[in-house]
Order: structure tokens, then sequence, then C-alpha cells
């Protein structure tokens, strides 16, 4: 591994090792350019992950203190825990479940085809499907997506099957095990999935691609990457010229650090992201960098979500085997007819006895819960996912009323659901239960969203620097030598898990980074 | 017989399997402890046989063995569960215990919720009525007393092996291979999918 010295300022320094980040650290090595990373969780490995899901939690997720406020119901059920996304090398890509669906051709364009909705910040992508394909392409081909390149879909299990016969009655046609960038037959020098189903707690068999054991490991080979786990950026500087030049940071010893760079990429995700653009205001850039659109923290999105349970008179055992494995994709179109715009996916999912007592109900008890805790065995579970409109006023900021161990104001999490978003979850809501009635449930519970794993938005792209934070590579309309890595940058929230959407975008970034640098423009 | 130890707090996943076996317990223990609950497991369950004895013991930091007594009963209202034993919602005592030991806020807030409850039915909750029980919490839904111990019972009395083992869910599956040979697909009361929508698992 390389080691590059604190005042060397010829490398890219990224912040984040997560699908963006980690992505991007690779792409760049294998292009010869001389990367750190700073991340700032420590390191695990399949070794060390744990089939529980309490202590996994504890082990990989991002649990530094964080606010909420707003009509959400997570700020009611979760006040301190907006988001369950992970501290750790690799980032979410350790926990996340492996869905990795391609937007469609009109939800880069959602303000063309929803047209002017009120009280949401539609935008159009400065980019289409087109230009994105072939960078899907490499995406899927780097993480081994099932039903693409040859790759077999993965085999269904108990939930997917109560999930196809109800799905299939009801006259759904797009119902199979999905797209999933988990090994189905041994590929890329990992093993097949083995069914362990704890995907969620770090994928012990290295079947699920995780930029931990792919992208890290093949960065490190090309002896071009610096990687430090556990440094907690605070602070990006910049020059007199405007262009940032260094990244404060406090390594594992709680000692601070300055890293000197010839690019800075920020991939912490969408709610450490624009907090850290906040946090390194200046008398320069007095609201934030790379902020001069006043859009840096807004528009924040997180999916409409929720989930749907449902008894069986006989055993499901949902728990066995890939969680995310089974998709219904007919309720994915724009179809307006339904009484809202965009669409939304059902998957597949599970939890175990102890996070069924905690996300089934949030707050609830008496003797309707524990109905379905002891009919746990004959439980079947889906998640919906779609598409949340964009809205101005829900956003990241700083709360200067709580400080974090470094002293800095930890990041208040504003949301409010748009009416487009409440009538989408009424209706997955009932088109989920109508899958599990016609599979033969005895009854079926409405389970409100979790934690948000799915962060976006708060420094989108777009064509004009008037009102948009970066341009289509997630260069920084204010300062050429700042890119924003990760799901931040998008501008709509398509109803897709949108892992392969940042990945491809990392690779394409790196492209573009790779070309200005030979062209002395960074 | 020997008594198992419930053990001392440390989180929310204690389980009977992992309680230490101990000598039948002697009066100077008794003594030592604030207070005690007693109970014993039945015989013949799944639960029973995960344990080294069928009897079982908590000894209290800080509450008294009324206290201690009170707040299971309390946590079997709000969670009333038939098939779990008493040794269950003794781990909710625990946690709540090893609580207010370390906070004299949380030992005050427990020992006037429960003063309060016996108020509620008359004079003891612990052998109240259940219909008496349940207006009782219901009549304190959303305080802090009902807030501290509900929220204690979502790690205390669902991240633990009896539970587990009570309603069919086994835990970690590394170990065993995972599910890929053991039923992962077993479901036999609906229809197989088709091969384009679940294609058959790589055995290798």
């Amino acid at each position: 591994m390389a080691k590059i010295a604190f005042d060397d300022d010829s490398a890219v320094v990224i912040i984040g090792s997560g699908a963006g980040g980690g992505t991007l650290a690779n792409e760049l090595c294998q292009k010869g350019i001389k990367v750190i990373v700073l991340e700032a969780g420590a390191t695990q490995s399949v070794a060390t992950f744990i089939n529980d899901e309490w202590k996994s939690f504890s082990q990989l997720a991002w649990l530094d203190a964080r606010t909420t406020s707003g009509s959400w119901r997570i700020a009611k059920d979760f006040p301190g825990l907006p988001a369950w996304i992970c501290k750790t090398v690799g980032g979410t890509t350790t926990h996340w479940a492996g869905a990795s669906l391609r937007f469609q051709e009109h939800e880069f364009k959602a303000r063309k085809h929803y047209g002017a909705i009120k009280g949401a910040n539609l935008m159009d992508w400065p980019l289409t499907l087109k230009d994105l394909e072939p960078w899907y392409d490499k995406a899927e081909d780097k993480m081994g997506v099932t039903r693409t390149h040859g790759i077999p879909g993965l085999p269904g299990n108990n939930n997917f099957k109560v999930m196809h016969a109800g799905a299939t009655k009801l006259g759904y046609k797009q119902v199979h095990t999905g797209r999933m960038a988990i090994n189905s037959k041994p590929r890329d020098g990992r093993g097949s999935c083995q069914q362990i189903g704890f995907c969620f707690q770090g994928c012990k068999s290295g079947a699920k691609w995780s930029v931990l054991y792919t992208e890290l490991p093949k960065a490190e080979a090309t002896g071009n990457l610096d990687l430090r786990p556990e440094s907690h950026v605070t602070r990006i500087e910049h020059n007199a010229v405007g262009k940032v030049s260094a990244v404060v940071y406090f390594d594992k010893a709680g000692q601070e650090q300055r890293q000197k760079a010839r690019v800075v990429c920020v991939a912490g995700n969408s709610i450490e992201t624009p907090r850290l653009l906040l946090m390194s205001a200046s008398d320069k850039f007095r609201d934030g960098l790379a902020n001069s659109s006043g859009q840096v923290g807004r528009n924040y999105m997180r999916h409409m979500t929720g989930s749907v349970y449902a008894a069986f008179k006989e055993p499901v055992n949902m728990f066995r085997g890939t969680t995310m494995a089974g998709i219904v994709g007919d309720e994915a179109g724009n179809n307006p007819k339904r009484g809202f715009v965009g669409g939304y996916e059902m998957e597949t999912l599970s939890l175990g006895v102890p996070f069924m007592a905690a996300f089934l109900n949030p707050g609830g008890w008496g003797a309707e819960f524990a109905w379905w805790m002891e009919h746990y065995s004959q439980l079947a579970g889906m998640w919906l996912v779609g598409e949340d409109m964009p809205r101005e006023t829900n956003r990241v900021t700083l709360n200067a009323n709580v400080k974090d161990k470094y002293g800095n104001p930890v990041p208040n999490v504003h949301f409010d659901d748009h009416p487009n978003d409440v009538a989408m979850r009424k209706h997955a809501y009932t088109q989920g239960e109508r899958v599990y009635q016609a599979a033969g449930a005895i009854r079926s519970f409405r389970t409100p969203p979790y934690p948000s794993t799915h962060n976006l938005g708060t420094c989108r792209m777009g064509a004009s620097a008037a009102d948009s934070v970066c341009n289509a590579y997630g260069q920084t309309h204010d300062i050429p030598n700042l890119f924003i890595s990760d799901g931040s940058q998008f501008t709509t929230g398509g109803a897709e898990n949108p892992t392969l959407t940042i990945v491809a975008l990392a690779i394409r970034q790196a492209d573009h980074i790779a070309t200005l640098m030979s062209q002395r423009a960074l | 017989m020997q008594a198992i130890r419930i053990a001392t707090a440390s989180g929310g996943a204690a389980s009977a399997a992992s309680t230490v076996q101990q000598a039948p317990l002697t009066r100077r223990e008794f003594l030592k402890g604030t207070g005690i609950l007693l109970g014993t497991l039945a015989i013949g369950t799944p639960i029973a046989a995960l344990a080294p004895s069928r009897a079982w013991a908590l000894e209290l930091k800080a509450l008294d063995t009324a206290t201690g007594d009170t707040l299971l009963k309390f946590g079997r209202v709000l969670y009333p569960h038939a098939q779990l034993p008493d040794a269950v919602y003794a781990l909710l005592v625990k946690d709540l215990d090893a609580m207010a030991a370390a906070d004299p806020k949380v030992a005050t807030l427990l020992r006037d919720g429960v003063a309060g409850l016996d108020r509620a039915t008359g004079g003891a909750f612990a052998k109240a009525k259940p219909a008496a029980q349940l207006a009782a919490v219901k009549a304190i839904e959303g305080k802090p007393f009902f807030a501290t111990v509900r929220g204690k019972c979502v790690t205390a009395l669902y991240d633990n092996e009896m539970t587990w083992t009570a309603f069919g869910y086994p835990g970690e599956s590394f170990s065993k291979g995972g599910y890929i040979r053991r039923g992962f697909q077993d479901l036999k009361w609906l229809p197989d999918p088709p091969a384009d929508a679940s294609p058959p698992p790589f055995l290798g």
C-alpha cells in the first residue's frame, strides 16, 4: 500500500470508502493515479462480520449523534437515528442488500415527465439514460449483477415463493429474484451465495459485492492507494484562489492531521457530505463550500418506503436465504392515473426476531403486537421503495445546539413527506397487502419506514450553477477540484435502489478526473 | 436442584444457554443482593432443553424483590406471550435493575412507577386481575416510566435465545453453512416459481 506524505499535494483525496468513494478510489488507482482514502470507520472483514442483528448494528452502523425534525414518522420513532448507514471501511456496501437496478429513462427527466409539482423541487438530470448506459454496463460487470452479463439469477427462497405466488395471481408480470450484486455462482474470486440470511449484517461468504473486499484490495494491489481507516474528516480547506488544498481530519489516535490534496472527492453519504461542506465555511465561502446556489444540504431524499408483513397458516421461515432476492417491477413505471407521479418497486425483505421487535411497529405493545411476534415463522415480508419528491425544505443543516466529540455541530435532518409520497405509500401498501392476500394471507400489517438507507440529493447535479451544486460529472460548479462522489449528486431519486447508479457515476467520474488531470486542468 | 443464575446485565443478549451454572443459593447470597427473583422452567419445553437447569435465580442490585416482581408482571402485560416463561421476563428486570444501579434517577422512576401501578390496582399490581393490570398500564401509556420499561422490553424480551427458540428463529446460520442445503426453499404449500423467475441453486 502507498504511504503518501501529509505535505504531498499530488494525490486525489477521497473522503469515504463506500459505493461511491471506494469505487472511485479503485478506478483512479487502476489508471495510475495516487489516491488517499479517509474513512471514519474501522476495518472489518467477512471473518469479523456477526450473524446477530444488534451486535452487527453496533459493529457497522454510523451511530454518531444526529438530530431530526419535520413531520416524517422517523422523527418520532427514531429521533436520533434518521439513517441506517455504516461507519466502516467499505461504508454501507457492507450492509446493503445487493439490489442493482438501472434508473428508467424518464426518471432522469423527472421535471419534464412529471411537470411542475407543487411543493416539489423537481429538476432534470444533466445526463440521460443513454449517457449512463455504458457506465451502468461497466458497473454491472464489476459488481457481478445477476441477470446481466450472462450471470444467472439467484434461486428464490421461501419468502420469494410467497411473493411470486401472490403477485402472479394478481396479474403482475415482472416477478423474479431480481438483479442482485450477489454471486449466484462463483465469480471474480468470490464464492456463491450460501443463503445465509444475514445480508444486512455483512456477507460472511463474500458472495455479495462490497467495496470492502473487491474495490479496495484491487486498488491496494496497484500500489497507488493509501487507505486510512478511523480517520474522521472535519474540514476541507482551500487556497487563496478558491481551490481546495487540504483536508483536516482526526486520526485513530485522536490526533488532528492535515493532508494536502490536488483534488478532493467527498463521498460521505448524503448526510455527512453536505455537513462537511457546510462545516468548511470560510471568509471566502461564507455559506459553505460549493454553496453559491444555496442548494447544499437541500433536496434531501430518502425514497418513499414502507413494508408489508403478512401472516399465513403455514410456515414461511422468511429469514432463510438471500434477504432481497425477489422483486415485483410492475409498479415501477410512471402512471399518474394511480394518483401520484413516479413509481415504486416491491422487494422481498426479512428481519430477524430482534429487529422485528424494533421495527414492525415502533412503539407498539400489547396482545396485538405479541400476536405478530408469535407468528414470526409464518410471516412473509416485502419492502416498498419508490421515488420521493425532492423539496428544498427537506434538508440537512448544522445543529449548533448539539456537538459531536470533536466539538462540531451535528447534522439535523429535516423531512416532511410530500403529498405525492403519501399517495404513493398508500397505493404501495394496498398493493402489497393484495399480493399477500392473493397468496392466502390470514392477516397483513403495514410497517412504517425504517431509518433511511437510501439518502440522496443533498448536493444535486444540474446544468446550471444557479440551482445545483455540481455538474454531470459531480464536479462542483464553484470549485473545480472539488467533487461530489456519492448519492448526494442525485438530482432526483428514481424508484430504484441507488447503489448501482452511484457506482456507475463513480466509474464515469474517475474517467473524467483522469482526463482533466492528464490535461493539467486539475 | 441447582439454579441457573440469570447473567449479570451486559446489553440485550443474555440467554439461558450462556448462563453460568450455580450451586444452590445460600442464605448469605440471599442477603447480599437487594432483591431476588426465583423461578422454574416448565419441563419438556424447548427453552428448558436449552438451559443447564430448570431453576433460575436473578439477584437484584438496586431494586427490591417486590419491585422486581411487579416490573416482571408489567412486562407480561406489555408483551403478553403465554409460551414465554418468567425467565424471559426476568431478563427485562435484570436490565432495568442494571439501569437503576447505574442511575439513581432511573431507580426512583421505576420505584415510583411501580408504586403508581400498585395504587391504580388497589394495592398490588402483581396480584391484580389481568383486566385491572391492563387498565393500569393503558392509563400510563407514553409516560416516562412506561416508555423506559417498554423501550427496554424491545431488546430484553426479544434479543435472547429463549424467545428465538419459542418463536422459531434460530439466529446465526453461517457456522451451519447457511440455508442453501437446509431448507431455504422448502415451502411446499404454494407452487414453485418457474425457473426463469427462480433458477436452481448453484451447489458447486
